[in-house]
């Protein structure tokens, strides 16, 4: 199993982004109120550096060039045992992801590496 | 036991609160705001974009310089008058937090109002006392400091507890003489304006102005404004980054509240005796459902000495198990709904992967169908898991009523378990020996160590973040100057040159 994979509904949520903010990345949160959830932005929108991991290059359906899902570093090593698969779910959203004005939102699921 | 109506003072619609009347949003949409009680939409919402916010960034900023000239009394009078109007409306203020966030109505009642009440009122007395500073650097020569206000600020505030949060920001910035732009949380926009209906006439116009909409379209303007002296955000990591990075494009201070992992530690001498410590203790073990759990420093990692693990772990079982969830407008409801749809599925993939990494569910583990007009609503049993401090359930914040427990041999080792974690916002020690107690609380890198008390958050004790959690102190007078500059008159007195030229 990919460390990140993602569900057909994300899929097309991606997709559907993809058309109308351009290329995109993700960015695993952590910490309170809409943390634990990825976050996604405009690709080179959120600025990542020395303190992250790039875990995957996403190759969605219908979208030109790979989704890069990246995580800072220092979470990794606390998730590195699992792996990771992007799906959406209704809700408010928040922070600055593109997909809470649809009403929307992106969700991790986990299982266990092999 | 009392069982409130659910709230009728709400508008149809809340547009953005601009220069002291309500405008409507530029772009002409709105959103819904649907009661985590029930899941019903309740009122629809101003979906602000960048043209708002640069309206109420022109009304700030044309309200700044005189709010900023107003007197220290003047303004501490104001704050007064606030919290003087939101005492006598308590209860209506209560019942609407309530119907927003899901909350049971005995917390906002008697902790999230009262809270946001007495904040106004230390920060008008804070602003009062502050003193500015005179070093005699010479005979001749003095350094005199004095605290300016910052200009323009942009607060932008969480979902767990809509008006304290927002009065956390508000009430250091508005005192230390700043005009606001404030964004609501878009799961709990209107909380915040039945608040505003009550005190709007107190303030100058322009001097608080209120944007709603989505962090990627009002959020994100008003952190990447050059027209913003500095920010201010409670949340998560990949925000407060994105946050300080556009602050970095504009050389802006930032202050950020990103949350924990706060573990709550309970050492033998605990269960010393059956006595009214103990029974404080188990409400302290408990204390992780407080809020559903939605709190920064939720403790949601419980620490427990091994000489009486099994003892105190099945007394906090069995206290767990007697907190009654149900309506969030009965009184006697301890435990009411999570915020959001969202939060809902994100709590019940944690309590997925948690059973997955073996963690045992001592108590709870599943979403809570309270049947009737709750069944909509977003409930979940409160959780209680028996595993490692390695496992992904006692690293990230879940946000919900979770806790997951462990044992510890000792003093060092409970330090051990309780640093190794990202985070460093809050932390619980309890022990009848104070040296332990002190030892442990000065070795835990956190912010806030309850020491024989959790949750607690009164005005005049400073609350922030060690490590990932954080930067700034608030709910104390020092968190004034993160709302102030510094100007340093360097005044010679004396009439003869240096003799350099």
């Amino acid at each position: 199993m990919p460390v990140v994979s993602v569900t057909p509904a994300a899929a097309e949520l991606i997709r559907s982004l993809r058309g109308r903010h351009g290329p995109l990345m993700f960015h695993q949160s952590g910490g309170c109120c809409d943390g634990s959830a990825p976050m996604c932005f405009p690709a080179g929108e959120f600025r990542t550096g020395s303190s992250d991991v790039l875990l995957a290059s996403l190759a969605v359906d219908g979208v030109t060039e790979p989704v890069e899902f990246w995580m800072s570093k220092s979470q990794w090593e606390l998730w590195k045992h699992t792996t990771l698969t992007v799906d959406v779910v209704p809700g408010r959203g928040s922070g600055f992801s593109l997909e809470a004005p649809e009403g929307v939102r992106f969700l991790i699921r986990s299982h266990l590496a092999p | 036991m009392t069982r409130y109506d659910a709230p009728t003072h709400w508008q149809s619609r809340y547009d953005h609160y601009i220069g002291g009347e309500y405008v409507k949003p530029q772009g002409g949409a709105y959103f819904e705001n649907p009661t985590p009680v029930t899941g019903q939409t309740f009122t629809e919402v101003a979906r602000g974009t960048a043209p708002d916010v640069e309206k109420a960034l022109d009304a700030a900023h044309g309200a700044a310089d005189a709010w900023g000239r107003t007197s220290v009394a003047e303004r501490a009078l104001i704050l007064n008058r606030i919290a003087d109007r939101m005492q006598e409306n308590l209860e209506s203020l209560a019942i609407a937090e309530s119907w927003e966030n899901g909350k049971p109505v005995r917390e906002t009642l008697a902790a999230d109002i009262p809270l946001a009440i007495d904040h106004f009122r230390y920060f008008a007395g804070a602003i009062r006392a502050q003193e500015g500073s005179l070093g005699e650097l010479d005979d001749d020569t003095v350094a005199y400091h004095f605290h300016e206000p910052l200009g323009v600020v942009g607060q932008i505030i969480p979902w767990n507890f809509p008006i304290l949060m927002a009065t956390w920001k508000l009430a250091p910035a508005l005192a230390a003489g700043n005009a606001v732009v404030l964004k609501p949380a878009e799961q709990t926009p209107a909380s915040i304006h039945y608040w505003l209906s009550l005190v709007a006439d107190l303030l100058p116009p322009g001097v608080l102005n209120i944007v709603n909409g989505f962090g990627v379209e009002a959020g994100k303007p008003l952190a990447s404004s050059a027209r913003v002296a500095k920010v201010a955000f409670t949340g998560e990591t990949t925000t407060g980054r994105l946050i300080m990075q556009y602050a970095s494009e504009n050389i802006k201070p930032v202050t950020l509240e990103l949350g924990g992992k706060s573990p709550n530690i309970f050492f033998d001498d605990v269960s010393a005796a059956s006595d009214d410590f103990l029974d404080k203790a188990l409400e302290g073990f408990t204390m992780f459902a407080l809020n559903q759990g939605e709190v920064c420093t939720c403790p949601s990692r419980a620490l427990i000495q091994q000489g009486h693990y099994s003892d105190f772990l099945a007394a906090g079982v069995a206290r767990t198990e007697q907190i009654v969830q149900g309506h969030p407008l009965d009184t006697d409801t301890m435990i009411g709904a999570q915020a959001s749809n969202d939060q809902l599925e994100k709590i019940l993939s944690y309590l997925d992967i948690g059973r997955k990494e073996g963690a045992k569910v001592l108590t709870g583990g599943s979403r809570a169908d309270l049947g009737g007009e709750l069944s909509g609503g977003y409930y979940v049993e409160p959780t209680i898991f028996e595993g490692d401090n390695s496992m992904r359930i006692f690293q990230e914040e879940i946000f919900g009523p979770v806790v997951s427990v462990t044992s510890f041999a000792d003093l060092d080792d409970a330090v051990k378990i309780a640093n190794d974690t990202l985070y460093g916002l809050g932390a619980g020690v309890w022990s009848r020996d104070m040296n332990t107690a002190y030892r442990a609380g000065r070795a835990i890198q956190a912010g806030r160590v309850w020491t024989n008390c959790y949750h607690a958050y009164p005005a005049h004790a400073a609350f922030g973040g060690y490590k990932q959690s954080g930067i700034g102190r608030e709910n104390h007078k020092m968190m004034l100057e993160h709302y102030q500059q510094t100007k340093n008159l360097l005044v010679s007195y004396s009439t003869k040159k240096l003799g350099f030229f």
